[in-house]
């Protein structure tokens, strides 16, 4: 028999995923492997115009076609077309809400009309084409200029472009500016982008009759929030609808979200009494997944001729596309509050714009608005730096907070969305800093900078940054004994593949001190539990995993009860170990046993509303050719302290992955747009998402010497923080390397081109 | 349309529909489900099956034009109940993520350590650089592949050709 040790330390060990077995020979099961008898299939008429009204949809030709069984358009729908709820209210953004499919107006590329239900999804698609639209154009919005000017508005219950303004304040910026010494005030630019994962998005859902139920196959991240959303929309009791989650093929922010398919897959299921089942395609992708990052920042630094940052401020308009997405809101609060990221700056005043346009509506990408504000702030310290004669490194260090800073309360925001208020928990800043600095070996690249080697000219950079993470206010686990022994782990966590099952089996099998063998996870599925949450904001394995700690300890505890009657002895008298209960005379009863006679089940819930800091740095060595503008990566190193490691192995991935997409997002993804509003890519052809021979030198730390006091586990995000330096530093290398010729890049994406051109500028 | 072909080691027949894409064939006919779609423009090599020895974007090709064909896809590589080395390689160095690029990836160098069991590491970054995989920054996919190689060189030496 195997002997299970009495403390366990499946957490901190790379322990190899219990998924890959399944992915590995290829069973995994995504949405599209999921067939159900009788099914029809979906697919969405998307509107061609950016902007315009509807005059008249004719679908008849289309309902002619063999094996279409129907076409829906906002004239089926109930009299009053529903709106995709949102995640955050705050007070203006109601009139803003996308309506699930397009009523009167169309106000971006790629917005339903129509929804086409046939036997499968080449007719479906086939039978678009037969679907004639007539819209009266208007002129489109293209970009945050034009939506703040108001000559068009894009609705006609309002009287602004403007959906809302954040305002994040410290201290007294106006007074800390008229003070300085040193002020500086520059322009910075992000481009739109966006998650792109492998596997597009889809949705399956089926309508039982007999019991009034709805269940919805492709959850993803959110699924407790999008059953309430559903169930609201569809007028249904939350308990009536299922939101049910397959193996999913990457998230990033994006995916799960509620979209306008999930209630026009669903709406359909019900009403003809069907499984439904829609898959987007690649191009469809482009045009319906939340596009996130475009803004542009102007902002103003003041700073004592020593270094020290006395004051930031500044406006940062976010085109936000043509509606507020449930989540929309998420990367204009982010980039106001989180702008002065991980220093010490006492005097703040941001505010962040979100302006609607003819495009695809905005929502979370990795890192949101933190990629983005930290791309600005380590480009502001740089210049500052330059200007004052001062040592970036130096200048850093100086303003990075310290354990004695902590609690180090942020900028206050308001609206209050439910974070207007949040704090860095622990940690010494200067120590992930001090690190990337020796891993990198700064000293001895540090003579490289600027210098020109075989016609490449090199450069350097390092950066900080802070990853919020766990995100409240609770998360549930229930635990249940097995007949066989084995033990379920419920959590309201959700996959999407960055490795949930065996992190939260290593936290239980710890807690519970048996071996990993005997736990099963399930997660991400509204079934299993009476409330949860879900993954995002790097909050999964935080929030998930305390809440397994909680659910054990009661587990553990009626365990302990059941055990003492067993033995017959009151249960102070016994005590649990290595999933056996023991009296102090000898006499003992292993888990097994009662798992023969009762059934043992505890659901809890963890509550937090904490969040937690992960801190880190990241540096980077580039070579630039002045000739073709193209970038190399020579090295990039990343330490940080993400509080409490659970899995190295899966924490390594996040980070190393997380880094490259962030290269994508500097170097090559662009969701760019003509004038007309129409998206100019629609394909990974010419959308450049980073392939294997792009940046084969990431190195990646992990440190544990700071962990959380804001949960049991100690630990804090870990799925952001790799993609959000990596914009700031990078950026800042290219213009230490191209320092000869006075570039300073402003904007993103660096192309080649664009380099080429910055370089041409200074030349004439 | 009847066609008939050998899929992991099975002699298939199966009736397509003259403009069916073999991906489609293999996942919607033959439920060989591992076999996944990422663009169905010749991109992403989500969609990689080995097909006479070679891997071979299947969204690419009709089913009819893999009449007579002898096809390895993702399920087909496990050695009954173990992982492959090539495998295990993947789940040691954590080279899958969400898993969706994997069938891809894996069908890539399989077919590539085949053929060339010492194939150096700029040679496997470079035959991937046709998969695209946007969770792990690829890093971990080719250790992996250096790793299985081992493996490849030895069956190599007790089957030469
Ligand atoms: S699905 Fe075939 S290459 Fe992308
Ligand atoms: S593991 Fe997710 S796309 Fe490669």
């Amino acid at each position: 028999m195997k002997v299970t040790p009495a403390v366990n330390t499946f957490v901190g060990r790379p322990v190899e995923r219990v998924e890959d077995l399944r992915y590995l020979r290829g069973k995994g099961q995504y949405l599209d492997d999921l067939q159900k008898e009788g099914q029809w299939c979906g697919a969405v008429l998307r509107s061609s115009v950016a902007h315009g009204r509807l005059v008249n949809i004719d679908t008849k030709a289309a309902l002619d076609i063999p094996g279409v069984h129907a076409v829906i358009t906002a004239a089926d729908l109930p009299s009053v077309i529903p709106t995709i709820p949102f995640r955050r209210p705050n007070p203006t953004i109601a009139p803003y809400a996308q309506p699930v499919i397009a009523v009167d107006k169309v106000r971006y590329v790629g917005e339903p009309i129509a929804f086409v239900l046939a036997d499968s999804a080449e007719i479906a698609e086939d039978a678009l084409q037969f679907i004639s639209v007539e819209i009266d154009t208007l002129d489109p919005i293209v970009d945050w200029r034009a939506s703040e000017n108001g000559a068009t508005l894009l609705f006609d219950s309002t009287q602004t472009n403007i959906a809302s303004v954040f305002e994040a304040r410290s201290g007294d910026a106006a007074e800390a500016f008229r003070a300085a010494p040193y002020v500086r005030r520059e322009r910075f630019s992000v481009q739109r982008h966006t998650a792109m994962p492998m596997e597009t998005r889809g949705l399956l859902a089926e309508w039982d009759e007999a019991t009034s139920h709805l269940t919805v196959w492709g959850a993803a991240k959110l699924p407790f929030f999008n059953r309430r959303a559903m169930a609201g929309m569809m007028g249904l009791q939350e308990t009536a609808v299922d939101y049910l989650e397959l193996d999913v093929g990457g998230g990033f922010g994006a995916r799960g979200e509620f979209y306008p398919e999930d209630f026009l897959v669903a709406f359909s299921a019900k009403h003809f009494k069907r499984p439904v089942k829609w898959v987007e395609d690649r191009r469809e992708h482009f045009l319906a997944i939340a596009h996130a990052r475009e803004m542009e920042a102007e902002l103003e630094i003041a700073c004592d001729l020593d270094g020290s940052i006395l004051g930031m401020r500044g406006t940062i308009n976010v085109d936000i596309g043509a509606y507020v997405r449930p989540n929309g809101m998420t990367p204009v609060r982010n980039v106001t509050q989180f702008i002065a990221g991980p220093y010490r700056i006492a005097n703040l005043a941001f505010d962040g714009r979100a302006l609607v346009s003819n495009k695809t509506p905005a929502g979370t990408y990795r890192g949101p608005g933190r990629f983005e504000g930290c791309f600005f702030c380590e480009r502001m310290i740089d210049l500052a730096a330059k200007d004052l004669n001062l040592d970036g490194v130096d200048m850093r260090r100086r303003n990075l907070l310290t354990q004695a800073d902590m609690p180090y309360a942020l900028a206050t925001v308001s609206p209050n969305d439910g974070f207007a208020e949040t704090a860095c928990d622990s940690g010494d800043y200067r120590t992930t800093f001090d690190q990337c600095l020796n891993e990198f070996g700064w000293q001895e690249k540090s003579p490289l900078n600027g210098q020109c080697i075989d016609g490449l000219y090199h450069g350097i950079a390092i950066g900080n940054f802070i990853e919020g993470g766990a995100a409240g206010p609770r998360e549930s686990a229930k635990i249940e004994l097995e007949r066989d022994g084995s033990v379920s782990v419920y959590v309201g966590s959700s996959g999407v593949g960055q490795g949930v099952e065996t992190i939260m089996s290593q936290i239980a099998a710890d807690a519970l001190e048996i071996s990993l063998d005997r736990i099963r996870l399930f997660h991400g599925s509204t079934s299993n539990l009476k409330e949860g949450f879900g993954s995002y904001g790097s909050r999964g394995t935080v929030m998930g995993g305390s809440a397994v700690l909680v659910a054990a300890k009661e587990f553990l505890a009626a365990f302990q009860d059941a055990a003492a009657e067993r033995l017959r002895v009151p249960s102070d008298q016994v005590t649990v170990e290595g999933g056996v209960a023991r009296t102090r005379d000898g006499r003992s009863v292993p888990l097994i046993e009662i798992a023969a006679l009762e059934l043992i089940s505890r659901e809890a819930t963890y509550h937090g509303s904490k969040q937690t800091y992960t801190f880190g740095a990241a540096a980077v060595h580039v070579s630039v050719d002045p000739k073709t503008g193209r970038v190399n990566i020579l090295d990039y190193v990343t330490v940080d302290d993400v509080g409490r490691v659970i899995n190295p192995l899966t924490l390594h991935g996040q980070v190393v992955g997380a880094a490259v997409q962030g290269f994508g997002g500097v170097f090559s993804e662009h969701l760019q747009y003509d004038s007309s509003g129409q998206l100019l890519v629609g394909s990974l052809a010419d959308y450049m998402i980073p392939i294997s021979t792009d940046y084969p030198h990431i190195r990646a730390i992990s440190l544990e010497q700071y962990p959380s006091p804001n949960n049991p586990l100690g630990a804090k995000g870990a799925g952001e923080g790799g993609i959000i330096p990596v914009g700031g530093v990078v950026v800042n290398a290219i213009a230490s390397a191209l320092r000869s010729f006075g570039v300073e890049p402003r904007s993103l994406p660096l192309t080649p081109p664009h380099i080429w051109q910055l370089i041409q500028e200074t030349k004439s | 349309m009847n066609i008939t072909l050998s899929i992991n080691g099975a002699r298939i027949e199966v009736d397509v529909p003259p403009r069916m894409t073999l991906c489609d064939a293999l996942r919607q006919k033959l439920q060989l489900t591992g076999t996944h779609i990422g663009c169905e423009h010749g991109v992403c090599g989500a969609c990689t099956i080995i097909v006479n020895g070679r891997a071979v974007r299947s969204c690419l090709m009709l089913a009819v034009q893999a009449s007579g064909a002898t096809i390895t896809t993702v399920e087909g590589l496990a050695h009954g109940d173990d992982l492959s080395p090539l495998q295990a390689a993947f789940r040691r160095h954590h080279a899958l993520q969400c898993g969706f690029c994997t069938p891809g990836m894996l069908t890539t160098l399989h077919a590539l350590l085949t053929e060339e069991p010492y194939a150096s590491e700029e040679r496997i970054r470079d035959v991937i650089t046709g998969n695209l995989c946007r969770c792990t920054g690829y890093i971990p996919i080719v250790e992996a592949a250096l790793d299985a190689r081992e493996a490849y060189q030895r069956s190599r030496e007790s089957a030469p050709l």
